[in-house]
């Protein structure tokens, strides 16, 4: 019986951050819209490019390695969401945390780009190659601060689970934000760099690298990468969420504190022109790395 | 999964409700047409509200829009492009001289008739036609594909022989490189 309870969750818990992704989408194409003056998309406009993506008759090929890439991506985002404690009380999501589990995700994030690059390798399109190297460099630049901001996290509170730190907010009564706030300085600016958009949107560059790792993918490919880029955003907001603001006692609560954190990204995303790749590897290397080595002394100071 | 017609029917009419509002275009500017792309997509027209968006290689893409003279050495390209994009796909000419020539008609580089190489499903007349005229052939597309016309990929594929007879007479050193389509 728990074991259904489990799949059941599991399933619930994928339609939620696949509808929420999306929705975010559409409301950040809207938003787009509305700051270059013009009327924009409506909202489920993403849906409604996800189910044509989906209903594409022909579906080419270039070998093994390429039709795994963007189940790689799925998988990845997939298995991280279920790491993610959706609420603080669980119920009907369920959680498959364990001690240490926060080491785990960061091995898991970077698990699904490892796999596209794989996959667009295999393509043969020099584009792809481009936007792969171009993504490993900016990877190189953002999880430094990443990885300095839980580390000073796990030190200060010595745990290494994502459930610990949520329990940690509930005992004290603040938030890590205000408990720890350069790290959680050095994860926002790090978190620019994960979601990709505008300024360190160099991966998929449109105008340069016709779309990077994806201008070989059509169709059903696009369908599984569109769609697994949406539960992945969910899967860093909602890891955002657990880790600086206390989680979320109710799905109102959750979408309130997400969006909120999604709109950091995104509105320094549309005032920007686009990096190059030496020029983002820089940004990231400097303040960001700056305030996750003050992250780290502070924790240590603060033990 | 075979379904029986009356699920088949619904299927259908959301696949087309998706498919005209969500037309991922891949602008081919060859000629001055290409001009009228970006006043179509920016503040003042803004194509983006009917689904219309710029795709970045032909696989990603569903339109094709042909904006203006295609020359013969273009050409061998244009066919290569549509070749490659997945279907169901759909070719828009673009001003008059992707229709008849238009003031190239006389030229000895320049292809006359477009639908003579690839299916073309919209032409949009004028010289350029402006923003307005372009949105009304997307709104044109977006009727033939509700009423499940917009059938080019069957309709190369039925008289490919044509086709290629015809693309065969203009481009004369005929190497195509191998790919899959």
């Amino acid at each position: 019986m728990e074991i259904l309870q489990y799949i059941f969750g599991g399933i619930i818990t994928f339609l939620l951050a696949f509808v929420v992704g999306m929705t975010f989408g559409g409301t950040r194409r809207k938003i787009i819209a509305r700051i270059q003056n013009r009327y924009g998309p409506p909202i489920y406009q993403n849906f409604i490019d996800a189910f044509k993506l989906f209903s594409k008759t022909s579906a080419v090929h270039h070998g093994a390695m390429h039709y795994m890439g963007p189940a790689f991506l799925m998988v990845s985002s997939v298995v991280s969401l279920m790491f993610i404690p959706i609420l603080r009380d669980g119920g009907w999501f369920p959680n498959l945390n364990f001690h240490g589990d926060l080491i785990f995700l960061l091995y898991m994030m970077v698990f699904g780009s490892l796999g596209m690059a794989l996959g667009a390798g295999q393509t043969g399109n020099p584009n792809s190659a481009i936007g792969v190297t171009r993504g490993l460099a900016q990877m190189v630049g953002y999880e430094i601060p990443w990885i300095m901001a839980l580390v000073a996290m796990m030190i200060q509170f010595h745990t290494t689970s994502i459930t610990g730190l949520m329990d940690v907010q509930l005992q004290s009564g603040t938030w890590n934000l205000f408990a720890s706030p350069f790290a959680f300085v050095a994860a926002i600016l790090a978190s620019l760099g994960m979601f990709r958009y505008a300024p360190f949107n160099i991966v998929g560059a449109p105008a340069e690298l016709a779309s990077g790792p994806a201008s070989e993918n059509g169709g059903k490919y696009l369908f599984t990468m569109m769609s697994s880029h949406s539960v992945f955003a969910f899967v860093k907001l909602t890891l955002f969420a657990d880790l600086f603001l206390g989680g979320a006692g109710n799905l109102v609560e959750l979408l309130i504190k997400t969006f909120l954190l999604y709109m950091i990204p995104v509105l320094y995303g549309v005032v920007n022109p686009r990096y190059r790749t030496e020029q983002a590897v820089r940004w990231f290397w400097g303040w960001p790395t700056v305030f996750g080595i003050i992250a780290i002394a502070y924790a240590v100071w603060s033990t | 999964m075979q379904n029986d017609s009356r699920s088949q029917k619904i299927v259908d009419i959301i696949q087309a409700y998706a498919r005209r509002h969500s037309l991922w275009i891949l602008a081919y500017g060859t000629g001055c047409g290409a001009i009228e792309i970006p006043s179509t997509m920016t503040s003042r027209y803004d194509a983006e509200r009917l689904g219309v968006r710029g795709a970045a290689t032909p696989r990603q893409a569903d339109v094709l829009l042909i904006t203006g003279y295609l020359t013969v050495k273009t050409l061998k390209r244009v066919i290569r492009v549509y070749e490659q994009m997945q279907s169901p796909k759909y070719v828009i000419g673009f001003g008059s001289c992707a229709i008849n020539g238009g003031m190239y008609w006389d030229s000895y580089n320049t292809i006359k008739m477009l639908d003579q190489y690839i299916p073309v499903d919209v032409y949009i007349s004028g010289c350029m036609p402006r923003p307005e005229a372009v949105l009304s052939g997307f709104g044109k597309l977006q009727d033939l594909i509700k009423a499940g016309v917009a059938d080019g990929p069957k309709r190369y594929e039925e008289n490919f022989d044509w086709y290629r007879a015809n693309q065969k007479k203009i481009i004369k050193n005929w190497n195509f490189a191998d790919y899959n389509w």
